[in-house]
């Protein structure tokens, strides 16, 4: 019978250098998982990491199981773009070809807090999702600021931090608060900016920035540095001129649904072209006035739903879904929003099962947005 | 000491084709689930396209292993090691052909677009559903580090063959048609065990 031994040749074991081998793969095998753990941010902890991230949005807004980590309260949209086929001349992208395509939209407000009162001054956004046939889709997620207050993850990470609830008094602290200005000057000039912005009475009415810029590609290949805003054809009102219903902490969601549900809302998407020398990586600063503007279209909102059950729910507004035509700028924060917003959309599935109905439910927004 | 035969030219050319771009592709994937730097988006727009070439190189390596069926391990393999070699193997043709297919229809249930260079997209291979992106997400990520073990015992086992036994299983796959790997001829105690030695 052939006795093979079972596992271990003995007669290898004796040849001459044979720990130097065993030591040479030992070292190998551990080169390769070190390298890997470290790719993966486990030896680093002062490297700024999703998960990193995700714990600052906790310690800032608390845990909210099954809510997006950041612009967690909102509502749901659908309607259409009709392209005016004026960008088509800057972008080869098959949206901007005259033509209607539909949209699919979320309106949010700012921060990671899902049942946070609706307050005049909490920073508004709009997100759209533009759905060319084709397949090459467009996402975009836009705020009612001028300027984003930080420039980089490290900036964002930290202002999260230094703005986060102390747990004694539930107000952030002031020391934290001027010990982050310090070292993220451009957050203070930007926040001044932001402070002074003209603020209207709803989202119907509001002016949304992609903020970020980007690069437009057109068919022959050639570059041009944008930014976009979205821009309300619905007269502007000043934010004192309508006064909430007294108690509905959803006033702002409400109005809305109620003049949509009233007739179609509309914004024009307005493309704005930066010369060289605008700066594209640095979303704090303003490009000068008087730069040329394009109106690629109108983007038409009919139809406002919760996000319970709502089409906007399943889809992650993650800024660098662009077709071919829309190219991101070197503006380090898209890289940023796109990995921060995959984890907190991976997390939030995961969590979806226990998640509870949010502030605007569906029984809300039929009753067309209780007012 | 008789002459291990060797793994097909196919067989070997899809082995080394492959091996850098799934090492790279785990490389990749663990860098850019931890990123929130500029990297991210290089990262995610390499991880996507080559995942899809990997995994149309594993349904030709796959046919290839029909047409080129692998040799048979030498005699002196015991039969544990002989079980170990088999289902690491089985393992690893598993998740190169799993890894791919989680991740598009991952991306699918989320409706992400599966972009593979500018215009070009896959389409959707499952339903838009969020319950089923968290699965198949999760998934994804224990299959990835299945697939790093596996690839780090079958790189443990190669080793130990190319430099411990010397049975040729290592040359088998190497391009150069020798037993053992080059380093063993330098060392004068390993010369009686070479396959070319004098």
């Amino acid at each position: 019978m052939d006795m093979k031994p079972l596992w271990f040749n003995a007669a290898a074991a004796t040849k001459p250098g044979l720990p130097i081998r065993l030591g040479a793969i030992g070292a190998v095998m551990l080169s390769v998982t070190g390298a890997f753990a470290y790719t993966g941010g486990w030896l680093s902890p002062e490297r700024l990491t999703q998960d990193r991230m995700m714990a600052a949005f906790r310690e800032a807004y608390g845990i909210h199981v099954g809510f997006r980590r950041n612009h967690a309260k909102g509502v749901c949209v659908t309607g259409w773009f009709e392209s005016s086929g004026q960008a088509a001349a800057i972008s080869k992208a098959a949206v901007f070809r005259p033509g209607r395509v539909p949209v699919v939209g979320r309106f949010a407000l700012a921060g990671g807090m899902p049942f946070q009162p609706d307050a005049p001054s909490t920073v508004r956004s709009m997100a759209l999702r533009f759905l060319p046939p084709g397949g090459e889709e467009w996402r975009t997620g836009m705020n009612n600021i001028p300027v984003f207050p930080v420039n980089s993850a490290r900036g964002f990470y930290d202002q999260l931090l230094a703005f986060s609830p102390e747990p004694a008094t539930g107000k952030p602290d002031p020391a934290k608060i001027k010990a982050f200005l310090a070292v993220h000057p451009e957050a203070a000039r930007a926040l001044a900016l932001i402070k002074k912005r003209e603020v209207t009475s709803g989202f119907a009415n509001s002016t949304f920035n992609s903020l970020n810029a980007f690069r437009f590609v057109d068919a022959a290949g050639g570059p041009t540095s944008v930014r976009w805003s979205v821009v309300p054809v619905q007269p502007i009102k000043a934010d004192a001129a309508e006064q909430p219903e007294q108690g509905d902490e959803n006033y702002l969601f409400d109005d809305l649904i109620a003049q949509i549900t009233q007739h179609p809302r509309q914004w024009r998407l307005i493309v704005t072209i930066g010369w060289s020398g605008d700066l594209t990586n640095d979303a704090t600063q303003p490009w000068p006035e008087g730069r040329q503007q394009v109106d690629a279209g109108t983007v038409t909102i009919d139809r406002a739903s919760s996000e319970d059950g709502g089409h906007c729910t399943a889809i992650n507004y993650d800024p660098l879904v662009l077709p071919a035509g829309i190219q991101p700028s070197d503006d380090p924060l898209l890289s940023a929003r796109s990995a921060v917003y995959a984890r907190s959309f991976k997390l939030r599935a995961e969590e979806q099962h226990e998640k509870p109905p949010s502030a605007v439910t569906p029984m809300e927004a039929q009753a067309g947005g209780k007012s | 000491m008789t002459t291990q035969p060797r793994f097909a030219a196919a067989s070997r050319l899809l082995h080394w084709l492959m091996a850098p771009m799934i090492i790279a592709m785990l490389f990749v994937g663990v860098g850019m689930a931890a990123s929130v730097s500029r990297r991210y988006d290089l990262l995610v727009s390499i991880h996507r396209p080559l995942g899809i070439a990997i995994l149309v190189l594993c349904v030709a390596r796959i046919v290839n292993r029909f047409i080129n069926p692998p040799p048979d391990l030498p005699d002196t393999v015991s039969p544990l090691q002989r079980f170990a070699a088999k289902a690491s193997h089985v393992a690893l043709y598993a998740l190169m052909l799993m890894m791919p297919l989680v991740g598009w229809a991952m991306l699918s249930a989320a409706r992400y677009p599966v972009v593979l260079y500018g215009p070009v997209r896959l389409p959707p291979i499952s339903p838009h559903d969020l319950t089923l992106y968290a699965w198949l997400r999760d998934l994804h990520t224990v299959l990835a580090y299945l697939l790093f073990a596996t690839f780090l015992a079958h790189f443990g086992a190669a080793l130990y063959h190319g430099l411990i036994r010397r049975d040729g299983v290592f040359g088998s796959m190497a391009f150069r048609e020798k037993g053992s790997m080059q380093f063993a001829r330098t060392n004068p105690a390993s010369i009686q065990n070479s396959p070319q030695a004098p």
